[in-house]
């Protein structure tokens, strides 16, 4: 890319990106050791999905070994094998229908705690950014709400928000709650010193600072942070469930049920729905953060 | 200015700089840079060559002595570009412009012009990890000339480049300086580059920094790349070297 420095009449399409640099590196590099171009393609599907792959056979050959061979048949209700739990769990219509249901009331839970907190931790990082003795002050607390057990807060939760939706939703936020602040923070206070000094230079306001400089640095961590908080506010939702049982039955409150009813192949359908909707949200903020910062931030480059 | 001798751009008398870690980065710094000069700043590391630019801009404040800058469209050029890892070239460029409250129609032209000074028209749109380094410097040169400096401020902003670029570079800048007649005050670690640029190269001690020579440079301008392998260049360079080794 040096060349581009030999003239001012170099049209942009002839710049290379770096991103086109990195792959022909990569070409390159992968040419002399085999068929080329293509086999180092095929290898990285390979390790992309293949090795996933691999990993959930022997997990389900490790769950039917379990499950038919350690479990005698009177155990077997805590883990029933694979494919009763998808028979029993999954394509009974009746116990399917329940499950989505159930999912649904998760979905909604997870996703108005993620919500919530999203705002209240960006919000309290942002007033954290703005002076070192407010961050003195809270910072502390947002540890000790990450930290509480929720067992021990589901007597007070219950007589102020009752036993319903609203009671889990706040579980999930004081789940989802603290990646959110400490990683906007975080990103908050990334910009390194010599950015902060072209605003020095030009007397910008702190308002100016923090929105054309601070916010935006702070994008690529506060994404990371969502994504994290995503699978947590499931965590919570699920938690929440399994406390405040009045309303609609989420996945943790059917999974609570199946407990008691010794209903293994249901409670385990349930387990993995939850897991599922876990790794959607992960997977959606991903995307979203490849979308939103994806143009410029390429962490692998730092 | 009316007076009968021109007010300097920029005039350093006595100044002396303490961090509050008890550090002793000036003592006592004269130095006066006049209007469209182009002036040099060679010293070892640490002497506070930094230092001067950061207080010349108000970044620092001084503990002694006194600085008067005689404008306040101040162009500055730090040792990395700086540039906002998720704004184009153009918005880059645009950046002090914005600060500056610059009117939208005067801040177009500007930017425009300036890309085309340093020869980056035609990126407007590419983000700043697809440039090279000296692309990159490039845009960080144009995002003050926007501005109209009167006092240009340089902190070893070529340092990280490779001697082709350095020397293109500096063949540009002094193309720049010629078309928009700034005072530049320019801190480097090169020899051959303070020479080739300025017209008086100022070596300074080492911390705490004072100047202990101020040589005059006697080419005059447009300086063509060739002058860098002339004898009498070569003289002039071992004359600042000297007087950076009797320190």
């Amino acid at each position: 890319m040096s060349t581009a420095d030999t003239g001012t009449s170099l049209k942009p399409e002839e710049v290379r990106t770096a991103d086109e640099e990195r792959a022909a590196v990569a070409a390159a590099s992968a040419a002399p050791s085999g068929p080329g171009g293509l086999g180092a393609a095929a290898a990285s599907l390979g390790t992309r999905v293949g090795l996933p792959a691999a990993v959930a056979g022997v997990i389900i050959g490790l769950w039917y070994f379990v499950s038919e061979v350690v479990l005698n048949s009177y155990q077997r209700f805590m883990l029933p094998p694979p494919h009763r739990v998808l028979e029993v769990g999954f394509l009974t219509w009746s116990n399917f229908t329940a499950l989505v249901s159930a999912l649904g009331t998760t979905a909604e839970v997870t996703f108005s705690g993620l919500a919530i907190s999203i705002v209240l931790g960006v919000g309290t990082a942002l007033l954290m950014s703005q002076a070192k003795w407010v961050e003195n002050a809270l910072y502390p607390w947002a540890v000790v709400l990450q930290t509480v057990p929720i067992l021990a807060l589901t007597p007070f939760l219950s007589f102020f928000f009752g036993f319903a939706l609203t009671s889990r939703v706040i579980v999930a936020v004081i789940i989802a709650f603290f990646p959110i602040v400490s990683n906007t923070l975080f990103g908050l206070q990334s910009a390194d010193h010599g950015m902060h000094d072209l605003f020095s230079l030009h007397k910008a306001s702190r308002w100016t600072r923090l929105w054309k400089l601070q916010f935006p640095a702070a994008l690529p961590a506060m994404f990371a942070g969502f994504r994290v908080s995503a699978g947590l506010a499931v965590i919570g939702a699920i938690v929440g469930e399994f406390f405040f049982k009045q309303g609609q039955p989420g996945l943790g409150t059917n999974m609570s049920v199946y407990t008691s009813l010794t209903e293994g192949e249901q409670l385990w359908a349930s387990v993995l729905t939850a897991s599922a909707l876990g790794i959607a949200v992960f997977v959606f903020f991903g995307w979203l953060s490849r979308r939103v910062v994806g143009r410029w931030y390429h962490p692998e480059r730092r | 200015m009316t007076t009968a001798t021109r007010a300097p751009a920029l005039r350093f008398s006595g100044v002396t700089k303490r961090f509050s870690g008890g550090t002793t980065a000036l003592a006592g710094a004269d130095l006066e840079v006049a209007p469209g000069e182009f002036v040099s700043v060679v010293g070892p590391s640490g002497c506070g060559k930094s230092t001067l630019l950061r207080i010349a801009s108000g970044l620092d404040d001084i503990t002694g002595g006194s600085v008067e800058v005689g404008t306040k469209r101040l162009g500055y050029v730090f040792q990395d570009a700086t540039l906002l890892p998720w704004r184009t070239v153009r918005q880059n460029v645009a950046l002090f412009a914005e600060l500056e409250r610059m009117d939208k129609a005067e801040r177009e032209e500007k930017i425009a012009a300036a890309l085309e000074l340093v020869g980056l028209t035609g990126f407007e749109r590419h983000l700043p990890h697809q440039l090279s380094g000296g692309m990159r410097m490039r845009a960080s040169l144009a995002r003050s000339l926007v501005l109209d400096p009167e006092v240009f401020l340089f902190d070893e902003p070529f340092g990280a480049l490779d001697e082709i670029t350095r020397e293109r570079l500096n063949d540009e800048l002094l193309r720049a300086h010629r078309l928009r007649a700034f005072a530049a005050l320019f801190v480097t670690h090169s020899i051959a580059e303070s020479v080739f640029l300025a017209s008086r190269v100022v070596v300074m001690s080492p911390r705490p920094g004072r100047v202990i020579a101020d040589i005059p440079v006697p080419f005059g301008y447009p300086r063509l790349p060739g002058l860098r392998y002339t004898p009498e260049f070569g003289a002039l360079c071992g004359e600042v070297s000297s007087h950076l080794r009797s320190v």
